[in-house]
């Protein structure tokens, strides 16, 4: 726990030091990450060994707050979630410094730095909170330090946009999460996790309150559909660095707030894994949809995340549904699942970010269509990224595919039950999980194939450059681990099994049990990615020597027999996913304008598609247009003068006196 | 148990593959009323195109060369996991079913990907196609195996296949769907009529034909032999379903599969040549209907 | 006990999917034909075995539905000269889609309707709820009148499903009096069909929305 707490404030010196050095904005960031990586160095083995140890630990400091006590505490839930923390943001970190060079001068850096720091201290914060003032504040504070972070561009009026989005999803949130802990405040008395057992007594309609409050307000921090509208927003706005900490860490705290609501409410009804189940199959498609359809590298990744949240989400609602159906193996399976695609997730949507970011840095520009030929120019990031995606679409034997075999597995092991009412979702959970598998494989070809392969369709594609070695190293540090979390499945599995037996609320024999089990299972299914990854090498070498002696040659792509195929004949990444984006387009909304070339001599075509998110398009923009309208009247509150305002506070106080001696 | 017939049938279908192409080419040429290439051709050519070179395109990088590489390592990757019949295959646990999907999903990763990598703009839309296709293609797979899981109450290929003989009689009629759906799944894996035709010679019609356009050489025996393993896999997901066991012991069983695979071969033929290729567009309806058919049967055994 | 009523009932749900998935008029005329084969075999599976109403009630009821209303909704189809395609208000793969979520609706009602006295199979229910369904689907969702007819054909085949385990307890007469109803109704709706064709040379129903007064 003490290495835990070093580690915190050793993330708040790193950020407040930079900004003592923001004069230099190189040494700022430099001292930021190295800050960084030495809180890392204290806190990650801390975080294994609570993670693989199971104890919980709680330090408590007598505070004079309302509702408790200044309370922190680590236990395996706890753990898990400071991974990634520790995790990425050194690494995050590291690259941004190479990334942030060519914005020193012009932008303030070393605030930047600041904000790094704290953002990263404040979802470690969270994490380790056990109690809900504490929490909040710790929330507030990562809130607003990664609002500054993502209107770093802000003279950017997309930026600016984004950024606004982002702060009044975020605060939307909160306001839900505010009400969450007032009820529990009132009904316990106190806001100190381990103190909140009144709640089991409360009656499941109040705890149905609860869970739906927590559901939204996290939901939103974690980017479910359909509160996810300001993700695709905010994550591309930001500098590349941090949108791999949004993306990849961020989202787990908002995700992390959900599980710990799950455990501090104990096992539910049977409708709460319904509604996680909907949720999350809804977040997976439309996510895994809308990011097919992207052209912007960054807006796709985004869109992934929330087909990954959701994800996490359909997990955990089976997971719940077996801990109400009392299926003590889909229980363990569910959050198992969930757990483990938290920490794969982080991984390598952190990389692929990362990698986008790169591409930018190296070739000027995001958008998909004016890519192309990367590989030959940027070997190393395209190689990288190239796993990342592989490990995104699930293929063995990489991290991806480890957790999504667990939620398939528990989702198989329900749908042979007698039970009507788990093999139902877990049938959907399959269709689901399957179909959005097809639609994120599409997308990441896209994205892979649209920006690294094939000949550059621009100028700037072909003048494209490999980033600096800082910028190499954490991509190829977390392509490393995405391959040995994926080969490391067995263990990893095993190690979680305590943060399972916290959520699953199940007789902890039984959650042990099929968890041991489970540990069986992935270890033979990896023996047999580890074989395909052989398979790879050997075939390899096969080719190699089988190349060796006989005649190469090298010439055109073969393109039906035109003789000088140019790279503007190529298929784009617009077009490779035209014919799946066209068939769901009652969910995709896909617009065209523009007409077709006719004629012998046509006229110079155009054509323009775009896929706006229907629910930002059909939901929060009338909302949020109408809230505006409303609003605009209140104006002449406003006056502008220090006397008024005085004279609304007073006014305030006077009818809040008014109504308590009532 | 010994696991001398697991390493006999894994021989068998490691060898006997390529065989099976050459059975569709032959009942083809049956049918067209020629004569044919001998049921031999694909060892002649995978053998020929073994000792020649290549040559690559200047677009391509280092990825090019790893999709064959990598697809036919999958493909090997998950020949360890179908049992042949009623024999187990040396590999198994619970759920090797999803493995098994997605190493043909890696497989048909890298190969688009590398179809990508030559900048060709008809290898791009054989793979924009071929995305299409399996997107709707893998849930329909994985709902059969589930229909299977729930028939025989057990979660690995070597359990389910085994002791679907009890099941026939309790779930028949469901069966006989699911049969029909991985079918359906196995037509359109591997680029077979009505899905695609693997003989047209025109590269705007085709889907897996154009992304291997490039390929020569080691790389193109590679492809080819995989394509043969792609076949021999599916086709042991469907001819399982259907098989009865054998009074005499797994040695019969596994030379009734055989028999079977060969049959399947044949039929694949059959339908090549009485039926067209659906237009593109209709093609999702069919892998649609198919996901519907397993859907249907797992909702008939759940009610 | 008959034979297993199972494979029957697949089989009348897999042709529901077909009305569904298919665009072709004829395609519709057959598969009607078909169900109401399959509906008169269906009759014959009954635990009674076969006696003697039971076979004239599944013969009358073939030849009826399988052999006498094709031919004269072809003659109608031939007649009018129209466009032999359905024109769907709702595409086919939706409809498709449309038709599985009917189907779990079906089951699930299927659980929850007790009736007085055991079925000869779980299915039994379930289907004809789907194929009354698949029948008012195919009413509400095309265009074309005589997919209407076809749909109502559909929607009367799934209450005649219905009354196939009551057959031992309901008098025949019932039954009579359902085919005779239906009977009439597609001899009027044929011969409407046929006149309406010639009137205004289309019998799409959009249409005839313009007669009202």
């Amino acid at each position: 726990m003490i290495l835990i707490l070093a580690a915190i404030a050793l993330q708040v010196l790193g950020g407040t030091l930079a900004l003592a050095f923001s004069k230099r904005p190189t040494l700022a960031g430099k001292v930021c990450a190295g800050a960084l990586l030495a809180g890392s160095a204290s806190g990650l083995p801390a975080a294994l060994g609570a993670l693989a140890g199971g104890g919980s630990e709680l330090v408590s400091l007598p505070w004079s707050v309302p509702y408790g006590s200044l309370s922190v505490g680590l236990d395996a839930l706890s753990a898990l979630f400071l991974l990634p923390v520790f995790l990425v943001t050194p690494l995050a970190a590291l690259y941004g410094v190479g990334y942030l060079k060519g914005a020193e001068g012009r932008r303030p850096v070393g605030a930047s730095w600041f904000f790094y720091g704290i953002l990263c201290a404040s979802m470690a914060g969270v994490v380790v909170a056990r109690n809900g003032v504490l929490f909040l504040v710790c929330w507030e504070i990562m809130s607003l330090a990664s609002y500054f972070l993502v209107t770093f561009e802000d003279d950017d009026e997309g930026v600016r946009d984004a950024g606004w989005t982002y702060l009044g999803a975020t605060h939307l949130g909160t306001a839900f999460l505010l009400v969450f802990f007032g009820l529990v405040a009132r009904s316990c008395g106190t806001l100190d996790f381990d103190r909140l057992g009144a709640l089991a007594q409360a009656g499941p309609g109040f705890a149905s309150t609860l869970f739906v409050l927590a559901l939204v307000g996290f939901g939103t921090k974690a980017g479910l559909a359909p509160f996810h509208v300001w993700l695709p927003e905010a994550h591309p706005a930001a500098p590349s660095h941090v949108s791999a900490v949004m993306s990849g860490v961020m989202l787990k705290v908002g995700l992390y707030g959900l599980f710990r609501t799950l455990v501090i409410l104990g096992p539910g009804s049977s409708w709460w894994g319904w509604l996680l189940v909907a949720l999350g199959l809804a977040s997976a498609l439309l996510g895994a949809l809308y990011a097919m359809a992207q052209s912007d590298m960054k807006r796709l990744l985004a869109y992934s995340s929330v087909e990954n949240v959701g994800i996490v989400a359909l997990a955990a609602g089976l997971g719940c549904l077996g801990g109400a159906a009392g299926h003590p193996g889909l229980a363990a399976l569910g959050f198992a699942a969930a757990l483990l695609h938290v920490l794969n997730h982080s991984l390598f949507k952190s990389l692929l970010f990362m990698g986008a970011g790169s591409v930018a840095h190296g070739a000027g520009t995001r958008v998909l269509d004016r890519l192309g030929g990367l590989l030959k120019r940027m070997r190393w990031t395209g190689s990288a990224f190239l796993l990342g995606s592989a490990a995104a679409v699930a293929l063995p034997p990489l991290n991806g595919f480890a957790g999504e075999f667990l939620l398939y597995l528990g989702a198989f092991s329900a749908s042979t039950t007698e039970r009507a009412a788990l093999a139902v979702p877990s049938l959907l959970a399959i269709v689901g999980l399957a179909l959005a598998g097809g639609f994120a494989a599409a997308a990441f070809l896209k994205a892979f194939g649209g920006a690294f392969l094939g000949e550059p369709r621009t100028g700037a594609a072909s003048g494209a450059h490999e980033s600096p070695a800082l910028m190499l190293w954490p991509l190829g540090i977390l392509a490393v681990a995405c391959a040995a979390v994926g080969l490391g499945a067995p263990w990893i599995a095993g190690w979680i099994s305590t943060a399972v037996g916290q959520l699953a609320g199940l007789d902890p024999g039984a959650v042990e049990m099929s968890m041991e089990r489970a540990v069986v299972v992935l270890s033979r299914m990896t023996l047999g990615g580890a074989l395909f990854a052989v398979g790879v090498l050997l075939l390899a070498l096969l080719r190699r020597a089988l190349l060796r002696s006989r005649p190469v040659g090298h010439g055109p792509t073969w393109d039906c027999g035109y003789v000088a195929p140019t790279a503007r004949m190529q298929y784009t990444p617009s077009s490779f996913v035209q014919p799946l984006v066209d068939l769901f387009a009652p969910f995709t909304g896909v617009r065209r304008e523009g007409q077709a070339v006719k004629g012998l001599f046509p006229v110079p075509g155009a054509l323009r598609t775009e896929t706006p998110d229907r629910l930002w398009q059909g939901i929060y923009r009338p909302f949020f247009r109408t809230t505006s309208g409303v609003v605009q009247r209140l104006r002449f509150l406003q006056q502008g003068r220090v006397q008024i305002y005085i004279l609304y506070i007073a006014v305030a106080l006077l009818a809040l006196l008014l109504w308590r001696l009532r | 148990m010994s696991a001398a017939p697991a390493v006999a049938a894994l021989v068998l279908e490691l060898a006997l593959a390529p065989l099976l192409l050459g059975l569709v080419v032959r009942t083809k040429a049956f049918f067209a009323g020629r004569k044919g290439a001998p049921v031999t051709q694909p060892y002649r050519d995978i053998s020929k195109l073994l000792r020649k070179g290549a040559v690559f395109s200047r677009t391509t990088t280092w990825l090019f060369g790893a999709g064959p590489v990598v697809s036919l390592a999958a493909l090997l990757a998950g020949a360890l996991l179908v049992p042949s019949g009623k024999v187990p295959a040396l590999l198994s646990f619970s759920g090797d079913f999803l493995l098994l999907a997605y190493l043909l999903a890696a497989a048909r990763f890298f190969t688009v990907a590398a179809a990508l990598d030559t900048g060709s703009s008809f290898e791009g839309m054989g793979g924009s196609r071929e995305a299409q296709f399996s997107a709707l293609g893998e849930p329909a797979l994985l709902v059969c195996m589930a229909v299977l899981a729930r028939a025989t109450g057990s979660l690995s290929l070597s359990s389910i296949y085994p002791s679907l003989g009890p099941a026939w009689v309790q779930v028949g009629a469901e069966l006989v769907l699911v049969a029909a759906a991985l079918a359906v799944v196995l037509l359109a894996e591997n680029s077979r009529i009505p899905v695609d035709d693997p003989t047209t010679h025109l590269e705007l019609t085709m889907i897996h034909e154009v992304m291997v356009l490039d390929h020569s050489g080691p790389d193109l025996a590679m492809i080819e032999y995989g394509r043969a393993l792609k076949l021999w896999i599916l086709g042991a997901l469907v001819a399982g379903v259907a098989l009865p066991p054998t009074p005499w012991g797994l040695w019969a069983d596994l030379l009734l599969f055989v028999v079977a695979q060969g049959i399947l071969a044949v039929a694949v033929g059959a339908v090549e040549s009485s039926m067209a290729r659906l237009r593109l567009v209709r093609v999702p309806e069919l892998l649609v209907g198919a996901g519907v058919l397993a859907c249907l049967s797992f909702i008939l055994m759940v009610g | 006990m008959g034979i297993s009523i199972d494979p029957f009932l697949v089989a009348l749900i897999l042709v529901n999917f077909m009305l569904l998935g298919s665009s072709r008029l004829l395609a519709y005329i057959r598969f009607v034909a078909v169900q109401g084969v399959l509906l008169g075999l269906l009759t014959l599976t009954a635990p009674e075995g076969l006696t003697v109403p039971a076979v004239a009630m599944a013969a009358g009821s073939a030849v009826l539905k399988g052999v006498v209303f094709p031919l004269l909704l072809r003659k109608a189809l031939g007649g009018a000269g129209v466009r032999r395609e359905v024109q769907p208000f709702v595409g086919f793969t939706p409809s498709v889609l449309v038709g599985m979520g009917a189907l779990a609706v079906s089951v699930w009602l299927g659980t929850r309707l007790a009736l007085p006295f055991p079925l000869v199979s779980p299915l039994l229910v379930p289907v004809a709820f789907f194929t009354m369904l698949t029948g008012l689907f195919l009413i509400v969702s095309r265009k074309t009148a005589l997919a209407q007819v076809l749909g109502y054909l559909v929607l009367e085949n799934g209450v005649y499903a219905f009354g196939v385990p009551l057959a031992s307890k309901a008098p025949l007469l019932v039954e009579l009096g359902v085919l005779l109803d239906v009977f009439v109704a597609v001899f009027i709706m044929g011969i409407m069909v046929y006149n309406i064709s010639r009137e205004f040379d289309h019998i799409d129903a959009a249409q005839l929305s313009e007669l009202r007064d």
